[in-house]
């Protein structure tokens, strides 16, 4: 997406500059592409409005036309105003001062609060040292109360016993007299989901919201909504005084324009993102990366914090210059995996490259997964050194042996085989796609043709 | 320009901008034809019901080609943007038949995380219940906190069977003993509901790949059914869904949920246009009798706005 649309900007803006004039027909062209990628993104369209025409006042500049690149220029001017709706990072939660302070959860059916109550309690446990007990609301929804419970078993969480028939404004006053006769810190009060134009369930809510006083409400909502997330997030904002917003889903491929909408409407900040079903994907919101994938252009900042974390950056070189001839061997497969495995697996790390959209999905269908990933690790370490420099040695005898060392099949062994052929003819793909290569910054140097230096950086 | 400016600024122009779309079209002509900035209003009207920028401008276009007589009311022009999008789904519009020469007939549910899986499983438990057939429920989501009993208290309230395993179990497993089970015991209906996956998963797709091949073992034509929950607050991302469970599973069509609430769904239209789709059913609420048939006049009244305005 991202490389197709500063095509068709970088074209546009080449042709403009020719003529020597620019008209304002000429930019609103232009930014006709750029509205197509934030609507295609799940921008709402008042705020993909709003931004065009931001971002045409600035675009007309003499910036944009001098540039070299101005289709790209005009994507970095978006990409800030993006940032700037989007707010800045590290907008942490707010802990209890007068214990026990209350976090209540609200949102749409399905959107992810049970889930998230456990993970943020489990964080403000592991992170905060705070002492937290959990209290289900949910009426409503089937076994909603055992699921929370469940969860609180699996993560050593204390929940609220279940009374059967008790109301929502019952549950609420009996979770916070036990938060302060056990001395909590922290009770967390999951709320059943419920639709923004349900008067007599968002009046329940009122009630419960005015009742609590939480320290935090926390807007819970999925990544993947479409044109009806600002909807939503104004009308909960006006029964209730959001604190923020936690956008589940996060790992989903969705461009999540959601997060914009919502920001842009309530004014709200998103405080934290999910990013998986267990209990531990909870993460940080960055701004830039969001505003990156609203482009399409990829993760490229997540990307290089990850592979600075966690990759020695000479090895990554070594790796890289055979990974972009297309000749790895299962050593190198070996080191990949492992580096990989540490940096939150291989979909999430293609997924933060620049233009490899497309090769995701590959991945995807190639089934290259963290499960499988402990597999493979498992068949690479049942081969004899030969082995594994000249994959081309494993035929059938060989393939029956490591098999049966590894405790997988044969099928699995030549899945693995051609998957280290895939992978060296994708990444002889990707080696042309940087043309400064790996070298400079490890990894990143895969990121984007022609980009200025720490542009979508911090 | 400072920021703080900017962004206030834009907040007030967000409540105005979306409330004079909530106006209405108010039909202006050039000669016969719809002007500019009727047009834009329709387009826009569009991608708010989420048909997606380039659905939105297609339908558009094919509007302002359009002759209309010379004091059209814009109620007239909504019909007819109605007509063009019922022409796009009336074919799609196939509602979920029983077959009882299936014994049992297996209905799979599969979707992204809390789409409405479970409880669509039970809305179509009960349909077939209140029709005295005999139905089983198979808890194959093995994975989600209390999915089990989310699907028993399913099971008790349409009078169904539930069949299930222990949390962690392997989901492949419990269906093919629920297939076996079923036969066994005379089950005409054999709802299979499965853990939510997001379709970028590839551990999670191959579980459901394996799922459906257990099936297929014990009944080559089965699933007879496949169906993909869809949540109707779904934006353009429905169609990566789409895309990649079409690619798992044999999805025989969609079920679209929560259209009880503001989202309008409009992105079934782009689906319709792009995968030729069948979509069974949309869910309108939480309760075992909130499934309806999905009816495409109806469905695109409603993304135009024309049930409520006018
Ligand atoms: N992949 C992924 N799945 C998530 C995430 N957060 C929640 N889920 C899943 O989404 C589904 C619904 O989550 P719940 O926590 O039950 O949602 P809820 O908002 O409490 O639902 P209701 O109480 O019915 O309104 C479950 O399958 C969760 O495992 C996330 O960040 N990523
Ligand atoms: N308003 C409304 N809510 C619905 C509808 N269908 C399902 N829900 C609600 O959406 C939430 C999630 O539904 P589930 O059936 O648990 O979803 P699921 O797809 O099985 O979720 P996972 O198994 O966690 O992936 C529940 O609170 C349901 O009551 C609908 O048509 N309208
Ligand atoms: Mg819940
Ligand atoms: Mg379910």
């Amino acid at each position: 997406m991202f490389d197709s649309l500063s095509g068709r900007l970088n074209e546009v803006f080449e042709g403009l500059k020719r003529r020597g004039t620019l008209k304002e027909n000429d930019v609103d062209l232009a930014l006709r592409d750029v509205r197509i990628a934030l609507l295609e993104a799940d921008v709402a369209l008042p705020v993909a409005r709003d931004l065009i025409k931001k971002v045409k006042s600035e675009a007309v500049g003499e910036k944009v036309l001098k540039s070299v690149t101005p289709g790209q220029m005009v994507i970095k001017v978006v990409h800030d105003a993006l940032v700037e709706i989007l707010g800045s990072d590290d907008i942490k939660l707010q802990i209890p001062l007068n214990p026990p302070g209350a976090y209540l959860m609200v949102g749409l059916q399905g959107s992810g609060k049970t889930t998230t109550s456990a993970k943020i309690s489990q964080y403000l446990i592991e992170k905060e040292n705070q002492k937290v007990l959990m209290a289900s609301l949910d009426v409503a929804r089937p076994a909603a109360q055992e699921q929370l419970k469940i969860l609180g078993e699996q993560a050593g969480i204390t929940t609220l016993p279940i009374i059967e028939g008790q109301p929502p404004i019952e549950i609420t006053k009996r979770a916070m007299q036990a938060g302060s006769l056990g001395g909590y810190d922290a009770v967390m009060l999951d709320t059943a989901g419920r639709l923004a134009i349900d008067e007599a369930l968002m009046a329940e809510l009122a009630a419960i919201y005015a009742q609590v006083k939480p320290i935090e409400t926390l807007l819970i909502a999925d990544a993947m909504t479409g044109q009806d997330a600002v909807n939503t997030a104004e009308q909960f904002k006006q029964r209730l005084d959001l604190t923020g917003i936690i956008l589940t889903r996060v790992d989903g491929d969705s461009r999540g324009g959601a997060a914009l909408s919502m920001r842009a409407t309530t004014g709200c900040p998103i405080k934290l993102i999910g990013t998986g079903e267990k209990l531990d994907a909870i993460e940080n919101f960055h701004p830039e990366r969001i505003a990156g994938r609203i482009l399409g252009m990829g993760d490229v900042v997540s990307l290089v914090e990850r592979v600075n974390e966690s990759v020695e950056e000479e090895e990554a070189e070594r790796l890289a210059a055979k990974a972009k001839k297309g000749q790895m061997d299962f050593n190198d497969m070996a080191d990949q995996l492992r580096q990989v495995t540490n940096m939150g697996g291989l979909s999430g790390l293609m997924g933060m490259l620049p233009g490899v959209g497309k090769m995701k999905k590959q991945m995807t269908e190639a089934n290259v997964d963290e499960k499988m990933i402990l597999h493979q690790q498992a068949i690479i370490q049942s081969m004899t050194s030969r082995e594994r420099l000249k994959p081309k040695l494993i035929q059938a005898s060989r393939k029956r042996r490591i098999a049966a060392g590894s405790g997988t099949t044969v099928q699995e062994v030549n899945k693995l085989l051609k998957q280290l052929t895939t992978l060296n003819k994708m990444m002889k793909k990707m080696g042309k796609m940087g043309n400064k290569g790996l070298s400079r910054h490890g990894l990143s140097g895969l990121g984007m043709p022609g980009f200025p230096p720490g542009f979508g950086g911090v | 320009m400072s920021s703080e400016s900017w962004l206030s600024r834009l907040r007030k122009g967000l409540s105005k901008s979306s409330s004079r779309l909530t106006e209405g079209v108010t039909a202006v002509l050039t000669g016969r034809r719809l002007d500019a900035e009727a047009i834009e209003e329709l387009e826009e009207t569009l991608i708010l019901a989420d048909l997606g920028p380039s659905m939105a401008s297609r339908l558009a276009r094919t509007l302002s080609q359009k002759r209309f007589e010379k004091n059209v009311e814009s109620r007239e022009v909504l019909r007819f943007l109605t007509g063009l999008i019922t022409e796009v789904l009336e074919p799609i519009a196939t509602p979920l038949i029983y077959r009882s020469d299936k014994k049992p007939h297996i209905i799979l549910t599969v979707g992204v995380n809390g789409s409405g899986k479970t409880t669509t499983v039970g809305k179509l438990a009960q349909q077939h219940t209140k029709k005295g057939r005999k139905v089983m429920l198979a808890a194959a989501d093995t994975f989600r906190a209390a999915a089990v009993e989310q699907l028993e208290v399913w099971g008790n309230r349409t009078c169904s069977t539930v069949v299930s395993a222990e949390t962690g179990a392997d989901a492949a497993s419990l269906a093919y003993k629920s297939i076996e089970q079923a036969k066994s015991d005379g089950t005409q209906v054999l709802l299979i509901d499965t853990a939510g996956r997001l379709h970028n998963k590839g551990n999670l797709m191959a579980e459901l790949e394996k799922i459906v091949r257990v099936i297929k073992k014990i009944d080559p034509e089965a699933p007879h059914d496949c169906v993909l929950v869809l949540d109707a607050t779904t934006g353009q991302n429905a169609i990566a869904q789409v895309e990649f469970f079409q690619k798992t599973a044999p999805i025989t069509g969609l079920i679209v949920t929560k259209l009880d609430g503001s989202a309008k769904g409009g992105v079934l239209v782009a689906l319709a246009d792009k995968f030729k789709i069948p979509v069974h059913a949309v869910g309108v609420g939480e309760t075992a009798e909130d499934l309806q048939p999905f009816e495409a006049h109806d469905f695109a009244e409603s993304l135009v706005g024309l049930e409520i305005e006018c």
